[in-house]
């Protein structure tokens, strides 16, 4: 298995089948989410601005999207301007070559890193080994993942889905570690000491950036354990990657995002390391940096006007953390290294709705709404899903599905033909239906009564039943002739039954 | 005041007690109410699952039908949510300024009951009696759409003889999503087995929601499951008195 990639090698529908059968993931996760979903809460209670913050996240990046190509341009000069590099990458591809052109032009035969989602987006890892470069992960739980071969399952904690014991287990196998416990505090010092020695003899490191300052071409790392600030430290070369959408105007702007960030991310009111970079400063940290731009489908969602809020994202998991859809099928069910609410829009988009995988997304969602409260830069991520459904639906052949659903909406938008469908169907039940409830559907609708009873057309329609009532005038007794005092609670529908 | 029903599809065909009670329920208030027979279907259903054009063909019927009213009022937050957030959305998308328009002129009149009853009647007791141990679900789209906040817990505690418990984790989707629930069996379903068991954790006779397409889902549940507890719409509830049980 690869170490990442957004392209998902299967419908939601069929991979969320795979995980929700994993009954101690769910469990792993369901206890995870609950958790943080409540620290969440109280951290954001604690500012009696946080609607303000929010409403001045969602507009600085707004503001950033109208402007994106000036940014990006300040953002270059002022790197170049403080001794950087930077390169420009239309795709994942470019973006692959010139990270393993700038490793190779320095011989390294291994390379570090710190948490990027963008750098999985590219899937960089592979390309790095098909030119004889071994990519170490460094953040404790991409080491997880990537140890095991596992893929990441959440934007800040992938590896949510295993639990101590397995991560023992896998630390012996690939570590050596002489592990006697699953304890905490064993795992990380077996990780520190296989990490530690890789920090201080590896001579190029790749970042990805949670944030770049245009106006004085500083890149900003964001991250709880100290690995990130080992490798844009220590190593000689640093390499950034970040989609285009992450630059900010001014430090100004930063005081924003650093108020919502770690508080709908971890529910901390500040992350432990914040790492901010400009350039090279001689004789102090790396003395070569490059900072590669990357596009691989962002200037295609930018040019959308109501996909266009989905670029806002600062990735900090608040969505996937609410969202009961992500806390019962996992990250895995999304197939991306963007799961949970926010993949669900952005996968599609990146690629351009083509993928007819990623394309089953949208649909992956009961469109409860929990993202969009929770979205510190208040993507409407409800919104957005509807809007790509259209689209999809839209541009793919016609099924069998488009005509049902044309069908009904002809049905429906003329109350004689509704009225006879219903009679239609109250008619046609018959067989189906059982002390009053349905139980076995067929076709496409067998995936709701395979679990769920369904009710019975009852005899009467609310529009008959008004028909049927006496004029006002008559009114006042009615309620009382079919009154039924006394009358025990019993299940309506026996009341009902044909 | 005159008061125009909008009793949805589901409803209509389905669950015909809740607008009977909506009814009863609004009369008692000593209100006019209408039922305007050119009403079908809100179109969410289309909307949700992607046929936008086709959903476009009902956001107009429903403007049509209900253009002249001075209160729509409707016992569902989802499909007033769909009226409310969703047809300006439809209009825009379809590029029909006109209908925008239309949209924009006739959405402040449309209501879910619940908050139509507290926030625009001002009425928290409405004299119903209800003597059952009930739990109250917290529909998404009443949530975090139409933001209806307490006003149905206002109209349940005022129930003489009710006994209401809290439903714990009382924020999350019961998992029917419309299609969803259809499209995504397996993962709808993992949704609702947690519903299912909150429910009847809190050994309630009866579970009460605003909207009958999460009712449905949860009774469905329940009734496979033949847990005894039962759901009810709260329109239901808020009409039945000493004389006439409703739920």
């Amino acid at each position: 298995m690869s170490a990442g990639g957004i392209v998902p090698q299967r419908t939601f529908q069929e991979a969320a089948r795979a995980t929700l059968a994993n009954a101690q993931m769910r469990r792993n996760l369901q206890h995870a989410t609950t958790t943080i979903r409540e620290k969440r809460l109280r951290a954001v209670a604690e500012l009696p601005d946080w609607e303000d913050l929010r409403i001045q996240g969602a507009a600085i990046k707004d503001h950033v999207m109208a402007n994106l190509g000036d940014y990006l341009l300040d953002l270059e000069a002022a790197v170049k301007a403080r001794g950087g590099h930077v390169h420009w990458a239309r795709d994942a591809l470019e973006a692959r070559e010139i990270v393993a052109g700038i490793a190779s032009s320095h011989g390294a035969r291994e390379v570090i890193k710190v948490k990027s989602i963008t750098t999985d987006e590219i899937e960089l890892n592979g390309g790095l080994a098909e030119r004889g470069i071994h990519a170490i992960e460094t953040d404790l739980a991409e080491l997880i993942v990537q140890l095991s071969e596992d893929l990441p399952s959440h934007i800040l904690v992938p590896a949510i889905h295993r639990n101590r014991a397995e991560i023992r287990d896998l630390f012996r196998r690939k570590l050596g570690a002489e592990l006697l416990t699953d304890e905490p505090k064993q795992l990380a010092e077996a990780a520190r000491l296989y990490l530690r020695e890789k920090f201080l003899t590896t001579k190029v490191a790749v970042s990805g950036a949670n944030f770049a300052v245009a106006e004085t071409g500083t890149i900003c790392v964001v991250e709880s354990e100290g690995n990130g600030r080992m490798c844009v430290t220590l190593p000689e070369v640093l390499v950034s990657v970040m989609g285009i959408e992450k630059v900010l105007p001014t430090w100004q702007d930063m005081a924003v995002y650093l108020q919502l960030l770690p508080r709908s991310s971890t529910a901390e009111r500040m992350n432990p390391y914040t790492s901010f970079w400009s350039g090279v400063t001689p004789g102090d940290g790396p003395q070569e940096f490059h900072l590669i731009l990357l596009d691989n489908g962002r200037t295609d969602v930018l040019a959308d006007e109501v996909g266009r809020q989905t670029l806002r994202c600062i990735r900090c998991s608040a969505c996937l953390n609410v969202c009961p859809v992500y806390e019962r099928a996992g990250g895995h069910a999304y197939g991306s290294v963007y799961p949970g609410p926010i993949g669900a829009i952005l996968t599609p988009q990146l690629l351009h709705l083509e993928n007819k995988n990623a394309n089953t997304l949208p649909w992956a969602s009961s469109l409860c709404g929990a993202c969009y409260d929770a979205c510190p830069v208040k993507i409407n991520i409800p919104e957005v899903l509807l809007y790509l459904r259209g689209k999809i639906t839209e541009d793919r052949p016609l099924s069998a599905e488009d005509t049902l659903f044309k069908t009904a909406a002809w049905v429906m938008s003329e109350p004689h033909r509704f009225e006879g469908a219903i009679k239609l169907a109250r008619t046609g039940q018959g067989p189906l239906v059982k002390q009053g409830a349905i139980h076995a559907l067929p076709g496409m609708l067998g995936g709701w009564t395979d679990t769920r009873d369904l009710p019975a057309f009852p005899p009467q329609t609310f529009r008959e039943w008004w028909r049927g009532r006496p004029a006002p005038a008559m009114r006042g007794t009615e309620g009382n002739a079919q009154a039924s005092e006394g009358q025990p609670l019993a299940p309506q529908r026996e009341e009902r039954s044909i | 005041m005159t008061i125009d029903l909008f009793i949805t599809c589901l409803n209509d065909a389905l669950f015909p007690r809740t607008g009977e009670a909506t009814v009863k329920l609004l009369e008692r208030l000593g209100h006019e109410v209408r039922f305007n027979e050119r009403q079908t279907c809100c179109g969410q259903m289309h909307f949700n699952s992607g046929y936008q054009d086709d959903a476009l063909r009902l956001v107009r019927h429903f403007v049509e039908t209900f253009r002249d009213a001075e209160a729509v009022v409707a016992p569902s937050g989802s499909c007033v949510g769909m009226v409310r957030d969703l047809y300006p959305r439809a209009a825009e998308w379809a590029g029909d300024e006109e209908l925008l328009a239309e949209v924009n002129a006739l959405t402040p009149r449309v209501f879910e009951l619940s908050e139509f009853l507290v926030r625009y009647l001002g009425v928290e007791d409405v004299g119903a009696y209800y003597p059952h141990r009930v739990t109250y679900h917290q529909t998404c789209h009443a949530m975090r759409v139409l933001r209806v906040g307490d006003a149905p817990l206002r109209l349940l505690k005022n129930v003489r003889g009710l006994r209401l418990v809290e439903l714990p984790a009382v924020e999350q989707c019961c998992g029917f999503g419309g299609t969803f629930s259809v499209k995504n069996p397996e993962t709808s379903t993992a949704m609702l087995a947690d519903k299912v068991q909150n429910v009847l954790s809190t050994k309630a006779e009866a579970c009460t929601a605003g909207d009958n397409s999460c009712l449905m889902h949860i009774g469905g549940g329940l009734s496979r499951l033949q847990a005894g507890t039962r759901t009810v719409h709260l329109a239901e509830i808020l009409a039945s008195t000493e004389g006439e049980v409703f739920a």
